[in-house]
């Protein structure tokens, strides 16, 4: 008996399968094209920065094809970089962070003002840079969890507290790349230095957001707090019944992004050479934007890190592409800003390839 | 088949669970008991305490009162993951899956496995292709054919294989007692068709379920025992084959009793 009532559900699954198999095969080149986009996430971006490059090797006068002008432009997109990862992490948990840039210019200015004014060793000063900026993180972190506040609310909130702080603990005073190499804390400004291959010139801070990048697309995808950072993000209930600690993944995740926001301040500081409350100004919207060219879902639970560097690279792409070839700062703006918005559109699309 | 007529032990028992919301009495001293082998289906109106219950089973709810035992022990679970722990795995009607996520780390979502040596220990790399090769071992298991890349992502698949992946999920873990709360609502006559054939594979492997369920004509083809839930407390427990599925919609709505109803 159980074994003819085997035979007849077998049945039944090849009709599904097959029922499964028509819808596909209703999909002509556009759907097939929407579904190979859709199974990876970072091709898109990947094929718009190939052809800006393309676009823009053969638009201007030669300068933007050259090594020096790549070098240029991968140490532009440093900052920026870095500092995504961090905001990919909270958007794949279905949060976003607004005070990105802030908590940077906090921990970047307490780097430098503890080592020049307080005298504290450089290697400390920098540590101490880091905690910071991991705890400014926790704290956006365990309002979203723990008080359950929207994080759009919380980070807004902190952005402006963060803000606050970095010019009430600074008093608005700079210090200049100079003045710490003269005081002996160059390593503060170690990630500026300079490393050439021929006429392309990156920074050791270049390096290390790559390094970060192949750190956190491994943790990302091998490692199971990477796996619950996408639950969570994709079904916060279902990663519940799971048996996932929500809250906990949700905490840990604006800690660790906030430490990525303290290295992110090592790295601008070395990029500015100089530790200003002005430095790295767009840099919340800028990680956004990254972010969401990069294919990651604002949804959240969907995208890939490296999708977000491919989103960094393309903005300074076309910033530069479109300088170079004489077009003035306000359309650049207005380019990247259609950019964005053709981004989201195009994820829609290729998210109701499969439903 | 059905173990109900043997005498044997009870798995998993429970006995006077009081669950109050403020005014609001979901359970009132509701007892429930699941032998070795036996599909046990539970029924109730809405608002009978089925799902405060089941809940208070396994783990995502803490009585008030009352006492639950697996296999003659005393339990308390304070959260879904203990009575997970100890055997209970539960199949939610919100099934408890992430789309995105693909089925083999669906089914270890919460208890992924680590590669052995330093690449876990230091490196905490996940074992996927091990995973993998559980997840496949697990469908199999169960005969469901049409899931055959476990690298697909859950949302690609229809809804009776989203579901067959929760229930094998919850096979592959469950080492006392499965229970599936409404597991074929949303689906059609084939999908449920497969969801009902899995469970009585559950069966066959030994495994008691319990069975959550508005459908009469799904309950009264896999149960062995059915428990009928009113008002916060059981009110009966009878057998398939000696009720008709009027009797069954009568007793839980009150409009008949059992002689001997608990």
């Amino acid at each position: 008996m159980a074994v003819d009532v085997v035979a007849a559900d077998d049945t039944d699954d090849q009709e599904i399968a097959a029922d499964a198999g028509q819808e596909q095969g209703r999909g002509n080149l556009v759907s097939s094209i929407q579904s190979v986009l859709h199974r990876y996430p970072a091709l898109s971006p990947a094929l718009v920065l190939l052809a800006a490059y393309v676009v823009f090797t053969f638009l201007g006068d030669g300068r933007f094809a050259r090594l020096d002008t790549t070098g240029r432009m991968l140490q532009q997109t440093a900052v920026v970089g870095v500092l995504a990862i961090g905001q990919t992490i909270i958007v794949l948990t279905a949060g976003i962070d607004l005070s990105i840039g802030v908590i940077a210019i906090f921990s970047h200015l307490f780097m430098a003002r503890l080592a020049m004014n307080n005298g504290w060793p450089s290697i400390l000063a920098l540590l101490a840079g880091f905690v910071a900026a991991t705890l400014f993180g926790t704290l956006n972190g365990a309002l979203v969890s723990k008080v359950k506040l929207p994080p759009f609310i919380v980070t807004l909130g902190t952005l402006n507290i963060f803000v606050a702080l970095g010019l009430i603990y600074s008093q608005a005073r700079e210090i200049s790349g100079d003045d710490l190499r003269g005081s002996g804390n160059g390593l503060l400004v170690w990630t500026g230095k300079t490393i050439s291959f021929g006429s392309l010139r990156i920074t050791t801070g270049v390096l290390m957001v790559v390094v970060l990048y192949a750190v956190f697309a491994y943790v990302l995808s091998n490692t199971a707090w990477g796996r619950h950072i996408y639950a969570v993000g994709d079904d916060a209930d279902a990663a519940a019944l799971a048996g996932i600690d929500v809250n906990r993944v949700k905490l840990s995740a604006y800690a660790v992004a906030g430490l990525i926001y303290g290295i992110g301040g090592w790295i601008l500081l070395g990029r500015a050479d100089t530790a200003s409350t002005n430095n790295a100004g767009g840099a919340n919207l800028d990680t956004i934007t990254a972010v969401v060219i990069g294919g990651t879902s604002l949804f959240g639970g969907r995208g890939l890190i490296w999708g977000t560097l491919l989103g960094a690279l393309i903005v300074t792409v076309y910033n530069t592409g479109l300088s170079l070839a004489g077009v003035n700062q306000d359309y650049r703006t207005l380019a990247i800003g259609i950019l964005v918005i053709v981004a989201v559109a195009i994820d829609q699309w290729i998210r109701k390839a499969r439903k | 088949m059905s173990a109900a007529d043997t005498p044997a032990a009870p798995i998993l028992t429970a006995q006077g669970l009081v669950k109050r919301f403020g005014r609001v009495v979901a359970l009132s001293g509701a007892d429930l008991e699941l032998y070795p082998g036996e599909v046990l289906a539970v029924i109730g109106d809405n608002g009978a305490g089925k799902s405060s219950l089941i809940k208070c089973l396994s783990g995502a709810m803490m009585p008030d009162e009352g006492v639950i035992e697996l296999d003659g022990q005393a339990v308390h679970f304070r959260r879904p993951q203990d009575a997970r722990a100890a055997g209970i795995e539960t199949v939610y009607q919100t099934l408890a899956v992430a789309p995105a996520l693909d089925i083999a780390a669906n089914m270890f979502l919460g208890r992924e496995k680590r590669r052995p040596g330093p690449l876990g220990s230091i490196l905490r790399m996940i074992d996927k292709p091990g995973m993998r090769r559980s997840a496949q071992e697990a469908v199999q298991k169960l005969g469901i054919a049409t899931i055959q890349n476990m690298n697909q992502a859950v949302e690609t698949l229809s809804g009776g294989q989203r579901q067959a992946v929760a229930v094998a999920r919850a096979a592959a873990f469950g080492s006392k007692v499965v229970i599936l709360d409404e597991p074929t609502a949303a689906l059609g006559v084939k999908e449920s068709g497969l969801v009902l054939q899995m469970i009585r594979d559950l069966r066959e492997n030994g495994l008691p379920v319990i069975l959550i369920s508005h459908n009469m004509p799904h309950v009264f083809e896999v149960a062995d025992r059915i428990h009928v839930q009113r008002l916060g407390r059981r009110v009966a427990v009878i057998k398939p084959d000696e009720y008709s599925m009027s009797d069954a919609v009568a007793i839980m709505t009150g409009a008949a009793t059992v002689a001997g109803g608990a």
